[in-house]
């Protein structure tokens, strides 16, 4: 019998493929050029009411919503993701406006696309089918492929886009190629059905496996899946970077989590092993390749890289805990990597761009600025009292818990290590001119917009490291409800 | 009944006190400094209150506070203090309030300064403060970052840039807490199930002795504790930062790292290590006291060639914390009191030392011992300040340094009667280049570059009468600091009867120098 189709369930997704209809229609309607900050007030009061739906979904008693008889699953570990994405997208589209207005030409189609991408993103999150799960990931990743290239007359946006697009077509393919050999070793698209599938251990189901993770890995710009990461970082727009650093990072994390532990769940001892190793040398390299980087997004890009192993570490600890402590860990990436961003866009903004040299003597003149680079900054290396410290803590205490001391270890000593290459950007913002050296005297302007999202940012980042209780709960309760 | 929360009030005064700093206008320098002191006032006041109602006859924590935080890991904002900790924080408040005097003529972005300086003192203080891991953790790596700051901005460079110091310094004490913090998750996971698990040190240490810990775990948590703690104390071979460290940070930074952030390092290798991982503590004895002697010895014979004061001063502080490992090391009352009580006794020496040396620095610009000369001539309290640190330094009877310094060695002779015997041969060579830097730049002939050069007045002289007053205070009544001591360490008797005949790494086998006297 046919089990009734709950439009509620899909409401989220609906409205935000509404909203962008919306902004495309309200940007043709628009005859005069220049009045496009009226799309990110019609972007941002929309997505805020989209938020407020999604709150009021959240399963507190731990029921799950499907649509399609399952293969859509709105269940509390994907609307977790989901508040996250849209947390992220209403920073970007709030403090990113400023910016916008000066560095985009074409604001309609930027708004259409952030909305897209979250769309991709949301159906990522729910996807409990193949299928659904590539519609998703496409969705995502095609609207990145643009919105990377969207500065038209920049060379280094169109080349970055380019690489994404490159890179980004063979990493698809792998992906899709892995789909179809589980599919055609374990006949059926539905992860649950794919768990209790024999075929998946043959030679060929091993093979789709590594495949679709491989797939995953490039989205998280896994080391030696990186490649594209550092260039397409650089050339984007800041607040692009910024997005794809947290939420298409997130989103990755999601759709991995789900298939490992929903797809794959009884051939973890293989995947532990992939991942703990993918993990280390991701932590690895990451940090050693971003210590010689004088472009700050460029370093961000390499530091993300090292980022993704450390929540690999959690996730190869293949417990609650360690779900519980990602969740916990990609909500404080979010708040860093906003607090860091507003600084950077604004920076490319005023400044040409950012390097070295754009921010030095900044905290002489514009502490405001100055502080928000580096507490993201010092969050993502966690460092205390920021919440980058407890989100560390709890990932490597699920590590050293699933018996993985080694990798806790290794991950401990380089996000310390770490620590050289995000102070040398504080100490450029922070030291006095040497001799004869002569220092951009000019503030660095931040929109009332852009200051309040930093504030917002730099006071979560801060109030969870020193009062993690909220956060860790709702950590806590989302993967206790999933299980 | 909900009492007055004294420690709480020490833990946030500095940083209330920073963040009136922090919403003053940019041009009221005298009202920040003052402040800053009063700050540091009310908490030496505080502490000394402490230290005269703390109770030794009943020993263990004291006005304990206790508020749940994190439930899920199982952290807590507790706090407490016992005989370990008040003397260490004692010596936190005394150092902190000296080295605000010490920064009275920072006129060079006076507001970060005094912001940085107070978020420093309030770390370093709780550190002593928290009976919670976690909190301890939390708040000695909170202040590596504004003493990175600090450096960069109000140090300086005489033999390597400024920068490059500030980095060698907090990669090093980075790196290193990344072991520690290894070691702290390895002893969180295995002295509880899953759920009932907690930072609370006591619940640890019960946890541990009823032998919930395994022998192999507390080993490895051990070493990796060494590693992080020793980086922290200058163990060698860690020590390498802290030379360079010390001589480019700013007189007030110098004085909080060498005499209160060092310290935290032998505070935790009693603390966590002891306490929590006895038999870890047992196996690895050996080896620290074998990097102890090589401490005091290399340490003393580099100090010998050094020029620079500063860097003179921070060798011989490495030198120092070999004698302070090598009480830990011997595991027995006896000497562990000592150690800690020279820990104590050496925060206040070279904070005297490097206040000092800050302000001849300021006045003169020179900091060598090729250009100093005959300073007695023209300061008396600049030259009364040289003599007392100088002094306590080579352990002179009668001043602070001279009790516990003996106290270790009675308590290691007995354990390394061969490295304890190395080790009192370095405070020749410590007598050495002591002596000979005082005779020099105090005693040596009049200048001409020199005359009519001012002596501290007013403000410089605090730190010099906070610090002179224990330093003396103390060597005339050592009771005053060894009875508290002991209070603290003996609880840690049954832990070290305990491990007695634990087994301990040997170096070199077959021969005996580790063992016992022969009977």
């Amino acid at each position: 019998m046919m089990e009734a189709m709950h439009f509620s369930a899909i409401a989220v997704e609906i409205a935000i493929a509404v909203l962008m209809l919306i902004v495309l229609l309200l940007d043709l309607l628009m005859k005069r050029v220049g009045r496009r900050i009226l799309l990110a007030y019609v972007t941002e009061l929309g997505l805020v009411a989209i938020l407020w739906l999604t709150v009021s979904i959240y399963p507190t008693d731990g029921s799950i919503q499907s649509f399609y008889q399952g293969i859509y699953s709105v269940d509390a570990y994907s609307i977790f993701f989901k508040l996250l994405f849209l947390l992220g997208m209403i920073f970007t589209v709030f403090y990113a406006a400023g910016y916008v207005e000066r560095m985009v030409k074409n604001a309609g189609e930027f708004y259409a696309l952030l909305l897209s991408a979250l769309l991709g993103m949301c159906v990522l999150a729910s996807a409990n089918d193949i299928i659904t799960l590539f519609v998703g990931l496409e969705l995502m990743t095609i609207s990145f492929y643009i919105l990377v290239a969207i500065q038209t007359e920049n060379p280094f946006s169109t080349e970055a886009g380019l690489k994404y697009l490159i890179f980004g077509s063979g990493a698809t393919g792998a992906l899709l190629y892995g789909m179809s050999l589980v599919y055609g070793m374990t006949g059926s698209v539905f992860f649950a059905e794919i768990a209790r599938s024999q075929g998946l251990f043959l030679g060929l189901g091993i093979a789709g496996m590594v495949l679709m993770l491989s797939g995953f890995f490039f989205k998280l710009s896994v080391i030696p899946f990186h490649l594209w990461a550092p260039d397409v970082y650089e050339g984007a727009p800041a607040p692009v970077t910024a997005l794809l650093a947290m939420s298409s990072k997130a989103a990755g994390i999601a759709i991995l989590m789900r298939v490992i532990f929903a797809a794959f769940p009884w051939a973890a001892s293989m995947w532990v092993q992939i991942l703990a190793i993918f993990a280390c040398v991701s932590m690895i390299g990451g940090n050693i390749m971003a210590f010689r980087q004088t472009n700050i997004k460029r370093m961000l890009a390499y530091s993300s890289i090292a980022q993704a192993g450390y929540m690999m570490c959690a996730m190869a600890a293949a417990s609650a805990t360690g779900l519980r402590s990602v969740l916990f860990y990609a909500t404080i990436y979010l708040f860093a990597n906003i607090a860091a961003f507003v600084t950077v866009s604004y920076l490319e903004d005023q400044r040409g761009g950012a390097d070295l040299y754009n921010v030095r003597g900044l905290a002489h003149h514009s502490l405001l600025p100055a502080g928000f680079l580096m507490v993201g900054l010092l969050t993502m290396a966690g460092i205390p009292p920021t919440g980058g410290f407890i989100g560390k803590f709890y990932i490597f205490t699920a590590a050293v818990d699933a018996g993985l001391l080694w990798l806790a270890a290794v991950g401990f000593v380089v996000s310390m290590m770490s620590v050289y290459y995000y102070l040398i950007v504080i100490r450029e913002m922070f030291r006095d001119p040497e001799e004869g050296e002569v220092m951009n005297e000019h503030r660095l302007r931040l929109p009332f917009a852009a200051t309040v999202t930093g504030l917002v940012a730099v006071f979560f980042a801060l109030v969870l490291g020193i009062w993690a209780q909220p956060l860790s709960f709702l950590a806590d309760l989302t993967i206790f409800q999933s299980l | 009944m909900i009492s007055f929360p004294i420690l709480s009030v020490i833990l946030l005064t500095p940083l209330v006190a920073g963040a009136i700093i922090a919403v003053l206008p940019k041009r009221f320098h005298e009202t920040m400094r003052q402040v800053a002191a009063l700050a540091m006032i009310i908490v030496l006041l505080l502490v000394l209150f402490l230290y005269v109602d703390y109770d030794t006859a009943a020993g263990g924590m004291q006005y304990t506070e206790y508020i749940p935080w994190i439930a899920d890991l199982g952290v807590a904002y507790s706090l407490g203090i016992d005989g370990i900790s008040l003397p260490l924080l004692l010596l936190s408040s005394a150092v902190g309030l000296a080295s605000v005097f010490s920064s009275w003529h920072i006129e060079h972005r006076t507001k970060e300064y005094f912001v940085l300086l107070l978020i420093l003192i309030a770390g370093v203080s709780g550190a002593f403060l928290a009976r919670d891991l976690f909190l301890f953790l939390l708040l000695t790596e909170m202040v590596v970052v504004p003493a990175y700051i600090m450096v960069l901005i109000w140090g300086s460079s005489e033999r390597i840039p400024k920068s490059e110091a500030a980095m060698k310094m907090t990669i090093f004490l980075l790196v290193g807490s990344a072991f520690m913090l290894v070691g702290v998750i390895l002893l969180y996971v295995y002295a509880f199930p899953d759920g009932a698990r907690t930072f609370d040190v006591t619940a640890l240490s019960m946890s541990s002795v009823s032998g919930n810990i395994p022998y192999g775990v507390q080993v490895i948590a051990f070493l990796l504790l060494l590693v992080g703690f020793g980086s922290h104390l200058s163990m060698f071979p860690f020590h390498i930062w802290s030379p360079d460290g010390y001589s480019a940070a700013p007189t007030a930074v110098s004085m909080i790292n060498a005499g209160v952030l060092k310290k935290i390092g032998g505070y935790a290798l009693i603390r966590i290590g002891f306490f929590i991982l006895p038999f870890g503590a047992k196996f690895w004895a050996p080896v620290i006291a074998l990097l102890a002697t090589i401490n005091v010895v290399y340490a003393s014979y580099v100090a010998l060639a050094q020029k620079d004061i500063k860097y003179m001063i921070s060798y011989s502080s490495v030198s120092h914390m070999g004698y302070v490992l090598l009480g830990l090391a011997a595991l027995n009352v006896v000497s562990v009191t000592g150690a800690v009580a020279y820990m104590v006794a050496h925060g206040i020496m070279i904070a005297l030392f490097f206040s000092q040396v800050g302000y001849v620095y300021d006045k003169t610009d020179a900091r060598s011992t090729d250009d100093l000369w005959g300073l007695a001539h023209y300061m008396p309290y600049i030259t009364t300040g040289f003599m007392l640190a100088g002094l306590c330094a080579l352990g002179l009877p009668g001043l602070i340094g001279f009790i516990p310094e003996f106290t270790i060695f009675v308590g290691s002779f007995s354990q390394f009667p061969v490295l304890t015997v190395i080790s009192v041969f370095g405070i020749i060579f410590t007598a050495f280049y002591v002596l000979r830097m005082l005779a020099k730049v105090l005693f040596g002939k009049r200048i001409e570059k020199f005359e009519g050069i001012k002596d501290e007045r007013h403000a410089d002289v605090v730190p010099l009468a906070v610090l002179g007053v224990f330093l003396v205070g103390f060597g005339v009544f050592p009771s005053l600091l060894m009875d508290t001591i002991n209070s603290g360490v003996a609880p840690l008797s049954p832990l070290f009867d305990l491990v007695k005949d634990a087994p301990m790494i040997s170096l070199f086998q077959g021969v005996d120098i580790w063992g016992g006297i022969p009977k």
